[in-house]
């Protein structure tokens, strides 16, 4: 101690500093425990999360957007196709048709589908010489809009209006048709919202398991930090802010790894032509969604070392 | 329970503690500690001197009595509340323990840290005390790097740094020669003109007279012997063995 010479009070600090009474400061939380980083794989683990993740929820947005895209061009939408196999009376009954529909309750516009439209819709499966040449019958369309979902009621007045006019003629609701696919649509929505659920609880899981594991390697710095004055907090911080640099570097991966994938199929279906799969789109607001994939991963991942440390600290003295 | 006087700052009264189910290590321990004064706390292996260590600086809970410290039941006060406590003791570890990931000043701010004192208003006076220790040309230096004895010159340095209330220490001068000893004790008593109550767990006879004020604990199987009532009502300075 020859510093201590011509010295009788040792040097230590002032009573306005000491005790700790003043609110605790974040800034030497950092060295209180040493790198406690939950362990070597836990931003890989992160990555491969958030990057599954995302591209279930690129899924489940696309095929929300292609249902909403689908379910809005065919609102209130009724197709009537008249068969009449010959062209003079068929487009006969069709004129018929059009007046006594349009008085109709509950109609807000009646069209007819031009023959260029129908022609477009036919020739991909039976051919332009088919279709150019007259010689395959294609019935007449009229297609109807009406105020609100069509109900049956509504399908069987359209029906008693059409059987006098155009015996042969055929009354389809478009949602009837498509109801089957809108099923199957939202049950793979379910799957990606289950699948998402999932991935946030094998993460917190694993976030669990390493905090544990670190707390345990660090069993006796922290108990000398508690018996120096150190709260749960403090000691608390430090892992969180640990396992928020591994979240937010494995989080920033697994987007950019997800972005790809999605960039990728995009490309694949936008080859599909503008068909219902040709509606299932991503919208700014999607892009944004998933991009704070990663953030909530972040949070998520700080909440639950924060709670399984606190919860660990809380069973030492 | 008799209640604490205005000015001690410790009361244990028929204090028992027992490890699980196993036979009590210490039992019917009663003793009041004060402001300032000077206490060696002495017995064989495994009379229970770290274990009553370890009640003093609120490492463990006994399993039965009463225990007043700083004015408060120490028995039932919560978990949260014990940080702000253990700031006011200063603790030197049996085997230091300082933590190996930081340098002889991070060791020895420490205590500064933890109570949320800014970094600069920390660095002179731990500066300050590294030099008073001798350890001014160390500061940088990682536990590992040190000997025993500037190892814990660090650990006491922590523990007095933050000028505590009670300063408990487990066989402080074991690592450190007969001068350095001395001097050491030279430090705890500047400490206790400062108000401090220097509680000093060890084995070394001779160190008892070097501090002719102090109290005597003298612990044998886990009874404290106190047949004058001193460690009750200690005599005034000067009075004492």
């Amino acid at each position: 101690m020859s510093g201590a010479k011509g010295k009788s009070t040792p040097p230590v600090v002032k009573d306005s500093v000491r005790r700790g009474w003043r609110p605790l400061g974040a800034s030497g939380d950092t060295a209180l425990v040493p790198q406690a980083r939950m362990s070597g794989p836990m931003p890989w683990l992160i990555a491969i999360m958030v990057a599954i993740t995302v591209v279930a929820a690129a899924g489940a947005l696309a095929l929300g957007n292609m249902a909403a895209s689908t379910s809005a061009s065919i609102e209130g939408g009724v197709t009537v196709q008249v068969l009449e196999p010959d062209e003079s009376e068929r487009s006969r009954q069709v004129e018929l048709l059009l007046p006594a529909l349009q008085g109709l309750a509950g109609v807000v516009s009646v069209r007819r589908v031009p023959q260029e439209e129908l022609d477009a819709l036919v020739e991909p499966w039976l051919g332009e010489e088919a279709v150019e040449g007259g010689n395959v019958p294609i019935p007449a369309m009229v297609d109807i809009r009406l105020r609100g979902e069509p109900s049956s009621a509504a399908i069987d007045r359209i029906e008693q209006v059409i059987a006098p006019l155009a015996p042969d003629a055929r009354v389809d609701a478009q949602a009837s048709w498509l109801g089957p696919v809108f099923d199957a649509v939202e049950s793979l929505r379910w799957m990606a919202l289950a699948l998402i659920v999932m991935l946030a609880a094998a993460t917190s899981a694993a976030v669990l398991l390493a905090a544990r594991t670190a707390i345990n390697a660090h069993r006796d710095t922290i108990e000398v930090v508690h018996m120096l004055g150190g709260t749960d907090g403090q000691i608390a911080r430090v892992f969180q802010r640990s396992i928020a640099l591994d979240a937010a570097g494995g989080g920033a991966i697994g987007l950019a790894v997800a972005l790809l994938t999605i960039l990728a199929l995009g490309l694949r279906f936008a080859g599909l032509g503008d068909g219902l799969a040709g509606q299932a789109t991503l919208e700014w607001n999607d892009w944004l969604a998933l991009a704070a994939v990663p953030i909530v991963g972040v949070f998520l991942a700080m909440a639950t070392a924060r709670f399984s440390v606190m919860r660990a600290l809380g069973k030492m003295l | 329970m008799t209640t604490a006087s205005e000015d001690e700052i410790v009361r244990f009264d028929n204090v028992g503690l027992r490890y699980g189910t196993g036979k009590e290590v210490l039992s019917d321990v009663s003793f009041s500690l004060y402001p300032g004064r000077f206490y060696f706390l002495t017995g064989a292996s495994g009379a229970g001197k770290t274990s009553l260590l370890k009640l003093l600086y609120l490492a463990q809970r006994p399993s039965r009595g009463a225990i007043s410290m700083f004015g408060q039941d120490a028995i039932t006060l919560p978990r949260d509340r014990l940080p702000g406590y253990r700031r006011r003791i200063g603790t030197v570890f049996q085997n230091f323990r300082l933590l190996q990931h930081l340098s002889a000043f991070d060791n020895v701010a420490l205590p500064l840290r933890v109570a949320g004192v800014a970094e600069k208003d920390l660095r002179k006076p731990v500066g300050d005390m590294l030099e008073w220790v001798g350890l001014a040309d160390r500061v940088d230096a990682r536990p590992a790097t040190l000997s025993g004895g500037e190892q814990q010159r660090v650990a006491i340095a922590r523990a007095v740094i933050g000028r505590p209330d009670m300063l408990v220490a487990d066989e402080p001068t074991g690592n450190v020669d007969p001068d350095m000893a001395v001097k050491l004790m030279r430090l705890f008593e500047a400490l206790g003109r400062l108000g401090t109550a220097v509680v000093v767990a060890t084995h070394d006879l001779h160190l008892l007279r070097k501090v002719p004020d102090s109290l005597i604990m003298r612990l044998d199987k886990g009874k404290l012997s106190d047949p004058t009532g001193a460690l009750r009502y200690p005599p005034r300075k000067g009075l004492s063995a």
